[in-house]
């Protein structure tokens, strides 16, 4: 479990992210949604470390990683995978290279049981015969794969997707979305993901928190969505004809 | 800084880094300094026959005068200059693309030093390798004299390798091999920095690395000056 107690965090005197408190749970896909510029990406950053918090605790299953020593962050992030909108992934390396690169630095797997490992977690994301190429050899799709074969390589107690379909196709969307689903029942992991992307809410959505201008100003999870009664979120879910038009 | 030095995952993977960067820093190096440290070696050669003309000045100077320009400054600072170009706009681009686009988050994510993992090598590398660069410019710097001697017929190869061997001080090689591993540190340094800590995009990058190779030559032109009046004064 991850708990987000009482988060704020300024840039100079912007407030971007205002007494925030949210509680992730595992083996459940929880979804950070809203507008650019909400606040959604500050707030997985300073969930994962990435950027500092003003004010508050983040704590993983009770241990406290905000202020918690480099060390110690450094422990807790073992257990953290995360797929970046990007991907991000090391482009001197080939795919293979890639998802064994955590396991070869924090394991003492022999070379068989390496490949083993690998050769499964491509074979989880359905990439099989990806193993030689590299990143700018495959397409968007493939890359948000290999991505999620890395961050599942050490099987990981807390996954963080940060936008995993942005850029890709609705049909390759509902493939990372299903494959997201999957993992987090399988593993039951604490996940975590930032989107703005209805779909995935409505395909996914486990347990959703919105925020607004830093803020989260609705928490539910995909079915009751739809029936908020919030402007803010109505006018975010229902933004697209589509979806007006289906929940007419 | 201090994260820099502290190890950043497991020896092997260091090792491994090590080797990669001593051949893209140093290896990869090669030609280009080889091919200006003949070239120069030959220029600085005829520059001295040209220029030396009084009956009174030993011909043997011109060998001597090559060797001295070339083991003292040339060998040192002139050829980290050209590598804070090509080895420092190299590492700051490589790390900035890497902050850009995120590989260095993942880096941390995943829980590893990014500093140690990306940069300790990349020094270490350069401060094994860049000494060697520099001796093998020494040598075929003064070569290139040679060959300049031979070729135009300005001296008579013997005189030339008399005023080479004349008076050597091997402290002046001494001298050049300590400011080649000054400049191997701040020019890894000060370009690791800027590439570490690019903010933006490709845009950001590229600036960056412009000015990692100026901060990296106002530095390198500095502590030649520190170094040669501590050393040779």
């Amino acid at each position: 479990m991850i708990e987000i107690k009482g988060l704020y965090k300024t840039f100079g005197s912007k407030e971007i992210l205002n007494d925030i408190n949210l509680t992730f749970e595992g083996g459940k896909t929880n979804l950070i949604i809203g507008q650019s510029g909400s606040g959604k990406t500050v707030l997985m950053k300073c969930a994962v470390g990435l950027e500092t918090p003003s004010k508050g605790e983040i704590l993983y299953s009770g241990r406290p990683f905000t202020h918690a020593s480099l060390e110690e962050k450094m422990s807790i992030r073992k257990e953290i995978g995360m797929v970046f909108q990007g991907g991000a992934l090391f482009d001197s390396m080939t795919v293979e290279e890639n998802v064994a690169f955590p396991l070869r630095m924090f394991t003492k797997m022999s070379k068989s049981e390496l490949e083993d490992r690998v050769n499964f977690c491509l074979n989880r994301v359905n990439l099989p015969q990806a193993h030689a190429k590299f990143p700018a050899e495959i397409s968007g799709g493939m890359k948000k794969r290999v991505a999620i074969a890395r961050a599942i390589a050490l099987n990981p107690k807390y996954l963080f997707f940060d936008e995993p379909n942005s850029g890709l196709d609705p049909k390759t969307s509902l493939v990372i979305d299903a494959l997201i689903q999957e993992i987090t029942e399988e593993y039951k992991t604490v996940t975590v993901v930032n989107t703005h992307d209805m779909n995935s809410v409505l395909e996914i959505g486990d347990h959703i928190a919105f925020i607004y201008q830093g803020r989260v100003i609705w928490t539910g999870d995909s079915n009751t969505i739809v029936e908020a009664q919030i402007p803010e979120v109505r006018d975010f879910v229902f933004a697209t004809p589509l979806m007006k038009k289906i929940f007419k | 800084m201090f994260r820099t030095f502290k190890q950043p995952g497991r020896n092997k993977f260091f090792r491994e880094q090590f080797f990669r960067e001593l051949d893209a820093l140093g290896v990869g190096s090669i030609g280009i300094i080889a091919i200006i440290s003949l070239f120069m070696g030959a220029v600085i050669a005829i520059q001295m026959a040209a220029n030396i003309d009084n009956p009174l000045i030993p011909r043997e100077t011109i060998g001597y005068a090559t060797r001295e320009s070339v083991f003292l400054e040339f060998s040192s600072t002139v050829v980290a200059l050209i590598l804070a170009g090509k080895v420092g706009s190299s590492i700051a681009s490589e790390i900035g693309t890497m902050r850009v686009t995120e590989q260095i988050d993942a880096l941390e994510i995943m829980g590893v030093n990014s500093a140690g993992y990306l940069i300790l090598p990349k020094i270490t590398a350069s401060l094994v390798i860049n000494p060697v660069l520099t001796l093998m410019s020494m040598f075929l710097g003064v070569f290139g004299g040679y060959l300049a001697c031979m070729v135009t017929g300005m001296l008579d190869t013997s005189s030339y390798l008399t005023g080479l061997l004349f008076e050597f001080r091997p402290f002046n090689v001494v001298y050049s091999i300590i400011k080649s591993i000054v400049f191997a540190f701040i020019i890894t340094s000060i370009s690791a920095y800027r590439g570490y800590y690019v903010e933006g995009g490709s845009r950001e990058v590229g600036e960056n690395s412009t000015k990692a190779v100026v901060n990296s030559s106002i530095a390198i032109l500095f502590w030649n000056l520190i170094l040669t009046r501590i050393l040779l004064l």
